[in-house]
């Protein structure tokens, strides 16, 4: 017998009266958890989709779906570079920039890399079919990129979007992501050979956090005649203006480009980014709420099950135990309830989202179980400073008065 | 001696008023004496007996305990002389409901920190001491009144404490348990030589006594 184990045979006998101590930081927490685990895996996605910030149209073929277009795979489909003229010469208004992209991975000194063939701005500039259409020095983003201010609270501006901005990006140049510089160690002005062909490293890329990081930007033009796919595209990523979009915009490209899918990215981010922020201020809100209210509850768990006990704690002060002994008795059941409602609630908060997720997100959501940590240490933080008050009030009993009672 | 108490009062403050609930108590025990302390209701009994070590703090007066005062020592201290030196006995046995009968026996030794397998050991020949090897899974509820308090006696002398302290310790029992627990006591107190002070209501358990103090009105009239 140790008083560690009366405190669980306690808790134990009594287990039908933890249901109320611990409902509300149990649900408290499933609660943040549910919402973090979504608001993370939809976090990623935003990341993954920022790559695409520039446009806010993505033109893909028939046959892609967006996570084609992430993978890159060897297969992906491609649809002909031709449409990119064909937008050119249509009289479809609000179409403010364009960039055909070819994306493929790629195995470079055994390490997998993605490779992307882009046209630089000075190439589009020089094409006089597309000045006459109003791109000569387009903005890169419109006026009405929607998430424009999300997206620099997300501190993803600038660098991010430069790579749009890419002025020159001649034939046998490259641009190399800070992650697969780093892997495949190389340096601005150094040299790599991908797929038997060299080329030149003009810049290591600032490091993103997103799937740029991975990948190697090349002229398209190289790219295109390396992967044997001359003239060929994985997207034609299109600025458009919103109000353009709002018009009818992706009718009409639908209407001239039929056999392709063509999809507004920029929305999807907003929003996502939008929800993001909306779930992050919910949870900050709801983990002060449960501070209180979870403290509280248990606080005034502890002190009814002291009020229940004072006769014991009487009988155990008689048989000499000290106050520190009964301070740390109820402290000890409060620990115990703390890491039982952080379990609780990080088990039910990840079921819920992992079911709930698809269905209000639509998306999948997977445990984080790094929030198991967090929520048992929050957990045990409310609970312990909860029943700090009346632990130290139950240690301080007058022994003898509580022996009376009967 | 091993208990003396000299000159102890305890004044309780009641509706602005005192109450004097021992007035000039002073008195002596010897090792091994089995003290009876009666006196009619409200006399001071209960105040004294548990007033000694510490449960009840004095107004004033010196408490003397195994050669050392103790009157004047921190409450922390005086846990410590109950925990190793001292046994309780109350009329409502006072076991801790959730545990069972081996486990109550048990936490004078856990509160001593005395390892796993030897609490068990003591406990079970306690436990056969006081005839309850059958009971030792039992929860207190589902014992009887005598059992119960033989449950007590266990768990009062399973440290081995050098006083046990009883507070009516029959007074919830029926005469023919009443004088069962009394034997039990005064063989306690005879063949393991600890003392006992024991407060009661009854003419036939205070014939028990080899020392027998009379309180009326917080005095002792009679030793
Ligand atoms: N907490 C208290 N506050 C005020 N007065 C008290 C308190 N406890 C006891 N008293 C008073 O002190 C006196 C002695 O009480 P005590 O309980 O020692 O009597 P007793 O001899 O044990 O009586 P009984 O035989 O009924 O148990 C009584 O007059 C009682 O009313
Ligand atoms: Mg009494």
């Amino acid at each position: 017998m140790t008083i560690s184990k009366l405190v669980l045979i306690e808790l134990w006998k009594r287990k039908s009266q933890l249901i109320t101590g611990l409902l509300a930081i149990t649900l408290g927490i499933a609660v943040i958890v549910a919402i973090q685990s979504v608001a993370i895996v939809s976090e990623q996605n935003v990341a993954r989709n920022l790559d695409n910030l520039g446009a806010n149209i993505l033109v893909l073929p028939q046959a892609a779906s967006i996570d084609d277009y992430y993978t890159c795979d060897i297969d992906a489909p491609t649809l002909p570079m031709d449409y990119v003229e064909r937008i050119l010469n249509s009289t479809i208004a609000g179409v403010d920039n364009m960039s055909p992209k070819l994306t493929r991975r790629v195995e470079v000194d055994n390490q997998s890399v993605v490779l992307t063939g882009i046209l630089p701005k000075s190439e589009i500039a020089s094409k006089p079919l597309w000045q006459s259409s109003g791109l000569l020095g387009a903005q890169l983003t419109t006026a009405c990129t929607p998430g424009k201010s999300a997206i620099k609270s997300h501190g993803l501006e600038d660098e991010k979007l430069k790579r749009k901005a890419i002025d020159t990006l001649y034939i046998d140049d490259c641009l190399a992501g800070s992650q697969v510089a780093k892997k495949l160690k190389l340096s601005a002005s150094g040299r790599i050979k991908i797929m038997g062909k060299e080329f030149k490293v003009v810049k290591i890329l600032p490091e993103t956090g997103t799937v740029d990081d991975d990948r190697i930007f090349a002229n398209l033009k190289d790219v295109q005649a390396l992967l044997k796919l001359e003239n060929q595209v994985s997207a034609i990523e299109i600025m458009g203006c919103c109000n353009a979009i709002s018009e009818g915009l992706l009718g009409q490209l639908r209407n001239i480009l039929p056999d392709t899918r063509i999809t507004t990215i920029g929305q999807i981010v907003s929003t996502q980014i939008e929800t993001n922020q909306l779930m992050k201020k919910i949870s900050l809100v709801m983990l002060i709420i449960i501070f209180f209210v979870g403290g509280i509850s248990i606080g005034n768990y502890i002190w009814a099950n002291v009020n229940e006990r004072k006769r014991e704690i009487g009988v155990l002060r008689m048989m000499g135990a000290g106050r520190s002994t009964i301070y740390k008795m109820f402290l000890l059941k409060a620990l115990i309830l703390g890491i039982a409602g952080g379990i609780l609630g990080f088990l039910i908060g990840t079921l819920a989202g992992v079911v709930l997720g698809p269905y209000l997100a639509g998306i999948i959501v997977k445990p984080v179980y790094l929030y198991l940590l967090w929520s048992v240490l929050f957990s045990v933080a409310i609970s312990l400073t909860g029943s700090l008050i009346p632990a130290s009030l139950a240690a301080n009993f007058d022994p003898y008065s509580n022996l009376q009672e009967d | 001696m091993i208990l003396k108490g000299e000159n102890i009062i305890k004044q309780y403050h009641h509706d602005g008023g005192l109450i004097s609930a021992l007035d000039h108590v002073s008195f002596t025990v010897g090792k091994g004496d089995f003290v009876t302390v009666t006196g009619p209701s409200g006399s001071g009994k209960s105040t004294l007996l548990l007033s000694l070590f510490g449960l009840i703090r004095l107004t004033s007066g010196t408490v003397i305990f195994d050669g050392k005062r103790i009157d004047d020592i921190s409450d922390r201290h005086l846990a410590d002389i109950r925990k190793n030196s001292v046994g309780y006995i109350l009329q409502s046995f006072a076991l801790i409901p959730y545990l069972t009968t081996i486990q109550n026996v048990m936490i004078p030794l856990a509160l001593r920190k005395i390892p796993a397998k030897e609490q068990s050991k003591r406990a079970s020949e306690i436990l056969d001491y006081v005839g309850l090897t059958d009971r030792m899974h039992h929860l207190p509820r589902e014992l009887s009144a005598g059992q119960q308090q033989r449950v007590a006696i266990a768990r009062s002398i399973v440290h081995r404490p050098q006083i046990i302290m009883a507070d009516e310790p029959t007074g919830n029992l029926d005469p023919t348990l009443s004088l069962e627990i009394l034997d039990f006591l005064q063989k306690i107190n005879r063949e393991n030589k600890i003392t006992i002070m024991m407060v009661t209501h009854s003419p036939v358990a205070a014939e028990y006594g080899t020392m027998k103090l009379h309180l009326k009105e917080g005095k002792i009239i009679k030793t």
